[in-house]
């Protein structure tokens, strides 16, 4: 369903938009690509991905409203038409996704002159890979229990520590990174570091495993890792603050510069697709009225999403200025979720069958899909936590803790 | 609702619009405050559920409507309306349900749409009578409750240039408000429109007894009512009733979505009031949690609303699946918050004196009316997918 377009520049930007796409449509993957960014496991899988983004970059659809300065293209409000189109044209997702809609963002806001120049044109570009350093074994929801230190030695900080569910870790060379600073407040006792990751001396990354049997993942140790304080991201004791404006990057991403490409607007498509060739009791799935109402409620939810971030942009039509926003990271984690779990249900006895299963439906893309689905209703925020911060935030609920 | 073929931009929504859902707002919030609204129409229970009687209304406030304008937004200009969009109508249309308005006014301009997409002569009278401040309402729906346009309630017989009705409509909507009908009849292979006035010798009404204290509901029996042939307003009524359909359903929608936000915001205010272990309630997540699901819920029903009412505005071919999405997500946010403000208030909530069974019932009411989620579910499977059994050459 076509989205608002009156304007003349956003109507001929779209219009290239498409275009290019329609004509730059990349090779077929040297090698099966995973669902998500954030899951790339092979150098063979980055670096077709990486040179996919970088094509992206150069033809405008990636960095579209960053300052020219910094690299981007210099627009303003386009970038979400690029993303739309990137999603609409179901090519390869953008690889740097952290760079793209957490440390980007974070940069611009919190950055000195200096750190803009030297850390966003490599990550618009996709040469740089990003990951992000918030979750420690002792700090998930509760996010300001950080214990890594960090400990100022003249112009330099040492850190110690261990960061965990560290994704791209593994072919990073630069992670967002929290900090503790001064053990005497938890909030105001942490500052906010852009690290050296790649062959930075006492840095090491170590695959973790998911419950998919894939890496991707990964857990990162400091052993008196030494950066300089020109590193070092907003004031000192400012590490919570700089981390809320990530986070609230990253929870309304599908606005921001990393949501293109990927399954998108194709997901109920792929739905039905899979119901027209799947049997259940001499029929197809596709003539089953529960099936069909089951797909019928995510053609609903997926449309509703659209339609949400088209209403965000109609101050007259929102009570609260940041009612929908804050609902963006709860409800497409479940919207991906529930999707998966539908696939896998319709898909029936076929859906036993996994990825090396010359049988397996969309080679076995639905059971993946769904185990690998809890990878984002835990991340950034358990949606348990997503569920407090908008009663407590938009609803004024008093606070859980 | 002119036929421009874009979609709107901020779904037409803009300036007018908002001045008109404010004003709505403004007005219903000092003339119709939820005291207010108990004391007319749930003072006690006694004269509606126990001795038969029709829920009262407040005759002065709709006086005031009327002369606001509001009953001819879907009129034309050329019969002496305002002809907005329908996504303007759409706002006045929430605050009636965030007020628990009872009136005609859904029913009229539920009229209107159907006399819009009928066109032509015979409907510019009744139009221009409604642009003036007459009401009227829709007796489209069959014994079994189905409006569906072939299955027209009555039964049509030529009579000189007109025609002579016979049969009951069933589920007419604030049917004792109306000074006016518009029905379907199936009139030999055809289906025929026709605008009947209340007062139409061999017209009678017949309460139904129904527990939503914020409107009537009646049988319309016509025994060999006649009918000008200047009364009837299409000899070809099924596109007529299709093109009028998804509007039909967007206003029900956007009634639900009012009253759902009022029911979401009065369990919050609770929430935050009452204490329990030395709490306000609102603190825990069993509470918390399900008041969160239901904005989500509430939220996806009103953005799929605005759409529908854009793309309706627009002409486009997506407008009937749009407002299956959108009666179908107002339905069932609408259940869920209503489920759940009832059993988060507790005992207060289950009791008459309370005003949110009023809005409780009224929901109740809208989700089935015109097709409940699944339902419409139903219909929008038809269209992405296609009917049952048409798959079978793709496997």
């Amino acid at each position: 369903m076509s989205a608002p377009e009156t304007d003349r520049e956003h109507a001929d930007f779209r219009q290239y938009a498409r275009r290019w796409l329609a004509e730059n449509r990349p090779p077929p993957p040297p090698e099966r690509l995973p669902i998500t960014p954030i899951e790339v496991m092979t150098t063979g899988q980055r670096d077709y991905l990486q040179a996919w983004q970088r094509q992206c970059y150069d033809a405008g659809l990636v960095g579209t409203d960053v300052p020219v300065a910094y690299g981007g293209h210099g627009h303003n409000g386009l970038q979400r038409i690029a993303n739309q189109e990137l999603n609409r044209a179901g090519v390869p997702f953008l690889i740097n996704i952290i760079g793209l809609s957490m440390a980007a963002p974070t940069i611009l806001k919190h950055g000195t002159e200096e750190q803009k120049r030297q850390f966003i044109p490599g990550c618009l570009s996709g040469e740089e890979i990003w990951c992000q350093g918030f979750s420690e074994p002792g700090a998930g929801s509760d996010l300001a229990n950080q214990r890594t230190s960090a400990v100022r030695d003249g112009d330099d900080w040492i850190i110690n520590g261990h960061k965990v569910w560290t994704s791209l870790g593994h072919f990073a060379k630069w992670m967002i990174l929290i900090t503790r600073t001064s053990k005497d407040e938890k909030y105001q006792g942490l500052t906010y570091f852009l690290c050296p990751i790649a062959g930075h001396p006492g840095v090491t990354v170590r695959p973790l495993l998911k419950i998919t049997g894939e890496t991707g993942f990964n857990e990162v140790f400091f052993e008196d890792v030494r950066i300089p304080d020109s590193y070092r991201l907003d004031d000192v004791g400012m590490g919570w603050s700089v981390a809320m404006t990530t986070l609230l990057s990253e929870r309304g991403a599908a606005e921001g510069a990393g949501a293109g490409g990927g399954e998108g607007e194709k997901a109920v498509e792929n739905l039905i697709d899979l119901a027209r060739n799947a049997w259940r009791d001499g029929e197809l799935a596709a003539d089953d009225p529960v099936t069909r109402d089951a797909i019928m409620q995510r053609a609903i939810i997926a449309e509703g999403l659209r339609q949400n971030a088209r209403r965000a942009r109609v101050p007259a039509l929102c009570d609260h200025p940041m009612r929908l926003p804050l609902q963006q990271k709860l409800t497409h984690s479940e919207f991906q979720q529930d999707n998966a779990r539908l696939g896998v249900e319709i898909a029936g006895a076929h859906a036993s069958l996994y990825k090396l299963d010359p049988r397996a439906p969309d080679a076995g893309h639905w059971p993946l899909a769904y185990l690998n689905s809890y990878g984002n209703t835990i991340a950034a925020g358990t949606n348990e936590i997503q569920r407090n911060i908008l009663g407590e935030r938009v609803l004024g609920l008093p606070k859980s803790k | 609702m002119t036929a421009m073929h874009t979609t709107p931009r901020d779904f037409g929504f803009g300036e007018d619009e908002t001045m008109l859902r404010d004003m709505a707002r403004k007005m219903l919030d000092e003339r119709l405050p939820m005291d207010r609204l108990r004391e007319l129409v749930a003072a006690d229970p006694g004269p509606v559920y126990d001795q038969g009687e029709r829920s009262p209304w407040d005759e002065t406030l709709w006086a005031e409507i009327v002369a606001l304008g509001w009953t001819g937004l879907a009129i034309s200009e050329d019969a002496g309306g305002a002809d907005i969009s329908l996504a303007g109508i759409a706002g006045m249309v929430e605050e009636a349900g965030r007020h628990a308005l009872p009136s005609p006014l859904i029913p009229t301009l539920s009229a209107s749409l159907v006399l819009r997409a009928a066109g032509g002569e015979a409907a510019l009278a009744p139009m221009t009578r409604i642009a003036s401040g007459s009401t009227a309402s829709l007796a489209v729906t069959n014994e079994r409750g189905s409006w569906a346009p072939e299955d027209a309630p009555l039964m049509a017989s030529a009579d000189g240039d007109g025609l002579t009705l016979q049969g009951t409509a069933r589920f007419v909507q604030d049917a004792f408000k109306a000074d006016m009908l518009i029905t379907s009849a199936r009139l030999d292979d055809a289906l025929v429109l026709c605008v009947v006035d209340k007062g139409a010798e061999g017209l009678s009404l017949a309460a139904d007894h129904i527990h939503d204290l914020t409107r009537d509901q009646a049988s319309a029996h016509f025994d060999h009512v006649q009918i000008a042939s200047s009364a009837v307003i299409s000899r070809d009524a099924e596109p007529v009733l299709r093109q009028a359909w998804p509007g039909l359903l967007v206003l029900v929608a956007a009634d639900l979505c009012g009253a759902s936000e009022h029911m979401l915001q009065t369990t919050v205010d609770y929430a935050n009031q009452r204490v329990q272990f030395d709490r306000p309630i609102g603190f825990f997540q069993a509470v918390k949690h399900p008041l969160v699901d239901a904005m989500v819920d509430i939220d996806r029903a009103r953005s799929l609303l605005y759409h529908a009412c854009a793309e309706i505005d627009a002409g486009s071919s997506q407008a009937e699946a749009a407002a299956h999405m959108a009666k179908s997500a107002a339905s069932d946010a609408a259940a869920y918050i209503s489920d759940r403000a009832i059993q988060l208030h507790g005992g207060i909530g289950f009791t008459w004196e309370y005003a949110l069974h009023i809005f409780f019932k009224r929901n109740l009411h809208n989700q089935g009316l015109w097709g409940d989620g699944v339902y419409h579910r139903k219909k929008l499977a038809d269209l992405l997918i296609g009917p049952i059994g048409s798959s079978d050459n793709q496997a």
